[in-house]
């Protein structure tokens, strides 16, 4: 076990979690905001993927294709926003868990129809190389690439969110509803507006993951679910906790894959290591939302005290 | 009809009745309790393994068997349980289907029990008394017997004191802490009976395909499980009956009878099944959540009011 | 019987609680008054257990109940009433004082025997039934209720778990006033069962009722005496009492 493997997967991790903040971040805002649970985000992550799969075809190029995507899934968003999902808000959990988990058939279905099971977005041959980061530690350009991305768009969220009056408005209806809708703030423009920012950020991901897995028919739900743990984790209604949360899920699952199979192959007889090592690895994440759930029942940042 | 489509539809209703334990299970938590469980597929798969598992090791007694499964499932229920209803609100329903999520991996990782490939198993369990489960006939009567207690059980639950206490919880958690009821116990005892019905059911369905995979704990199997409850009627007795005899019986129809007109308007309509159920679910949601049986009451309720 | 010592509560910027030391004496009826935001809800709170102090103990009948939750409190004989109205919707009048009976005696792991069985809780019930006024609703849900007549069951459900202490949080709320006095003839027959910590804003209930007063102004308590010494008090009358007695 070199400490370069070690650096590699930690990169991987960081690359992999900053994806999941993109996802996470929308996600934590309409859970807070609204106290809507969303099941149709992962969709949204989807329809950003296939998306920019066409627009790549269409352009020829890979950064206009994706950037395409993104307002074409925002736009998406905000249809459903206002049509559907608005009609869930003042309804009880259960109807938005049930209504949100019918438009994943529904959307499933639709890009099937539209665009087949799975489409291709190829990884752009610029960037397919490795970089020399260091002697020794030569790491893919693209996940390189994904990494800045995620970390400017984390950068200007925090921007957006701490040193903007939109972003005063959208931490004041996350940590209490009712008080800003006292206050005068146009709840729903703003969700309209919090929820299309969160569906680009969903497409952005999407996009940019494409190239790494496939693009297929139900890759949104295996992700939400890593969201939700995300959000979990780090706390409904707080961007900070979506950050520390991805990073961590990131970050914890890359490295439990990578390494937890070979440490329980140290320590247990090779059968015991080589069943339980993966097991152990693929359900990391979810040990460590249950020992942080057991001691803050909130998350480590809830928006509401 | 001939005998093997008989054999079939005698098959088909053990397997709707398999279901309807199922759902009405997560009715009882969901309906009754208004804990709002997505990972109700976790205890049904647990207790479908355990079941496989002692079947796989040799045990075919279904004396055996069963009660294990139903342990398992309890067990399982009363960890992710005790941790789980501490939360609330999106948190709780969040953190049941990462549970179940965890589960489904764990389960999937188990390459000695066929991992993502499933396991196969060679016969259905025993009984005893003479009686062949391998029959389907001799199945659809164990298994209409035990959903028949199974819902008479929940009848003499809903109006007991227990049955009580869970609506009331449900209907105002604040007061009913305020008025001495420990809610966190009885929250949690409510989720780890469900569960272990749940797992009763997964027991059955095991024996009845001879089969098990890890699909069977997948999350997309506890939503099934939600709109057959919602389609049925959440927190109404037999919700979970009608909801799991109404979705499958559709199903089965869609998949094998093709409607010809239907199929010049949308060619492989039988292929984007999921649209369909996907827009009905989303219609009962939005005009209809009381579901069928809640139709049902108010039509009676209706009648009996308008003037004769 | 109740004792509160050094209760502090704070939420982020806002002292709800600043260093309420109170007691209340067996068998009397011990008024909280204050202007709105005081923090005479959130002390409720911390002595029944829904909310938790920052600092400060809580003592009944010289046990120390501070870290003990809710719902064992109640079964040690507090009970409250809500400002806000929270009762079971849903539930008939008589189920709603019902349950509350239920949860009194014994366990509900009870699985199998019916409840309507229970012929000793429905007759305690319809007792208190009687007691609050509402024979007539007896069947009726609890949401089509009249405010009025919810804020009775309201009271009638803190009554039903046989308490030794009853904190009513504001019981007359938006009541008209032969509401009003039916309220405080119910008041004044429960003070020979147990003590009283009445929250009110409504003057007159709380003089022709209260054995002592307590005044509490921005989470501190200012003052406790008998009626006619607070009437006379400077400071509240300052703080509160000036406009309310002057109209």
């Amino acid at each position: 076990m070199s400490w370069i493997l070690i650096l590699e997967q930690a990169l991987n991790g960081l690359q992999f979690g900053l994806m999941l903040f993109l996802l996470a971040a929308g996600l934590t805002l309409v859970f807070g905001i609204m106290d809507m649970i969303n099941l149709a985000h992962g969709s949204l992550y989807m329809l950003g993927a296939f998306l920019a799969s066409t627009f790549v075809a269409l352009t020829g190029s890979f950064t206009a294709g994706v950037l395409l995507a993104l307002p074409a899934t925002a736009i998406l968003g905000m249809i459903l926003e206002t049509t559907i999902l608005r009609t869930l808000y003042e309804r009880d959990h259960l109807s938005q868990v049930l209504a949100t988990f019918a438009l994943i058939l529904i959307l499933n279905e639709a890009v099937r129809l539209v665009w087949g099971s799975d489409a291709a977005l190829p990884m752009p041959a610029a960037l397919s190389g490795p970089v020399e980061l260091l002697p020794g530690l030569r790491y893919p350009a693209y996940r390189l690439v994904i990494i800045v991305v995620g970390l400017a768009v984390a950068l200007l969220l925090y921007f957006l969110v701490a040193k903007t009056r939109i972003g005063m408005l959208v931490r004041a209806g996350a940590s209490n509803r009712e008080m800003a809708l006292a206050m005068g703030v146009n709840i729903r423009w703003l969700f309209t507006a919090v929820f299309g920012a969160g569906a680009a950020l969903c497409a952005l991901a999407g996009a940019m993951l494409a190239p790494l897995f496939a693009v297929q028919v139900g890759m949104g739900e295996n992700i939400l679910i890593l969201a939700f743990v995300v959000i979990v984790i780090g706390g409904i209604g707080s961007i900070r906790g979506a950050l520390v949360g991805a990073l961590v899920v990131g970050v914890v699952d890359t490295i439990g894959r990578a390494f937890l199979p070979i440490l329980f192959g140290h320590f247990f007889q090779p059968r015991v290591a080589s069943a339980a090592g993966p097991a152990i690895a693929s359900v990391s994440i979810y040990l460590l939302m249950a020992v942080v759930l057991y001691f803050k029942p909130k998350g480590l940042f809830p928006a509401r005290g | 009809m001939q005998a093997t489509d008989q054999l079939f539809y005698v098959s088909f209703a053990s397997r709707v009745m398999i279901y309807a334990l199922a759902a009405t299970s997560l009715n009882l938590v969901l309906g009754y309790g208004g804990m709002v469980s997505f990972g109700h597929a976790a205890f049904v798969g647990a207790g479908a393994y355990a079941a496989s598992i002692l079947m796989a090791e040799g045990v075919t007694s279904a004396w055996i068997a069963w009660p294990a499964a139903v342990a398992a499932a309890a067990l399982l229920a009363w960890g992710i349980g005790a941790i789980s209803l501490r939360t609330r609100g999106v948190y709780f329903i969040m953190i049941t289907l990462a549970f179940a999520q965890m589960m489904f991996y764990l389960v999937n990782s188990m390459k000695a029990y066929g991992g993502d490939e499933g396991l196969s198993l060679p016969r259905r369990a025993e009984i005893g008394f003479g009686l062949d489960l391998g029959s389907e006939v001799v199945f659809y009567y164990a298994v209409l017997c035990i959903l028949a207690s199974m819902v008479f059980l929940l009848y003499r639950l809903i109006n007991s004191r227990f049955g009580r206490v869970i609506v009331a919880i449900r209907e105002n958690e604040a007061r009913a802490e305020a008025i001495g009821l420990p809610v966190f116990r009885y929250q949690l005892a409510c989720f780890v009976i469900a569960g272990a019905a749940g797992g009763l059911a997964g027991a059955l369905l095991a024996s009845h395909g001879k089969y098990v995979n890890p699909g069977v704990l997948h999350w997309a199997q506890s939503g099934t499980l939600m709109i057959m409850v919602i389609l049925g009627g959440v927190g109404r007795l037999w919700g979970g009956v009608i909801g799991a005899a109404v979705l499958l019986c559709l199903e089965h129809l869609i998949a094998d009878y093709p409607l010809g007109w239907l199929e010049r308007l949308a060619p492989n309509y039988q292929q984007h099944g999921n649209l369909g159920v996907g827009l009905v679910l989303l219609a009962i949601v939005l005009f209809a959540p009381q579901g069928i049986a809640g139709l049902l009451s108010r039509r009676k309720a209706e009648a009996k009011r308008a003037p004769a | 019987m109740l004792r509160l010592e050094h209760l502090c509560k704070r939420f982020g910027g806002v002292v709800a609680t600043d260093d309420v030391t109170l007691e209340v004496a067996a068998g009397e009826v011990h008024a909280l008054i204050g202007p709105n935001g005081a923090g005479k809800t959130t002390l409720i709170g911390q002595i029944c257990g829904g909310l938790a102090p920052d600092h400060g103990d809580v003592f009944f009948e010289n046990r120390k109940i501070t870290k003990i939750p809710q719902h064992a409190r109640i079964a040690a004989g507090l009970a409250r009433s809500y400002q806000i109205t929270s009762i079971f919707r849903s539930f008939s009048v008589l189920d709603n004082l019902a349950l509350a009976v239920q949860a009194r005696t014994g366990s509900s792991f009870s699985f199998w025997k019916p409840v309507a069985k229970e012929k000793m809780i429905f007759d305690e019930a319809l007792s208190v039934l009687e007691e609050i006024g509402l024979q007539e609703k007896k069947n009726h849900l609890a949401s089509t209720l009249a405010h009025g007549e919810q804020r009775a069951l309201e009271v009638g459900l803190a009554l039903a778990t046989q308490p030794k202490l009853v904190l009513l949080d504001e019981p007359m709320a938006g009541m008209g006033p032969e509401e009003s006095s039916r309220m405080i003839e119910l008041i004044s027959r429960v003070r020979s069962r147990a003590a009283v910590l009445l929250v009110e804003h409504d003057m007159d209930a709380v003089f022709r009722l209260a054995d002592r007063i307590s005044v509490l102004v921005d989470g501190r308590l200012i003052t406790t005496d008998v009626p006619e010494k607070i009437k006379l008090n400077e400071e509240v009358r300052r703080a509160y009492l000036g406009d309310e007695l002057a109209a």
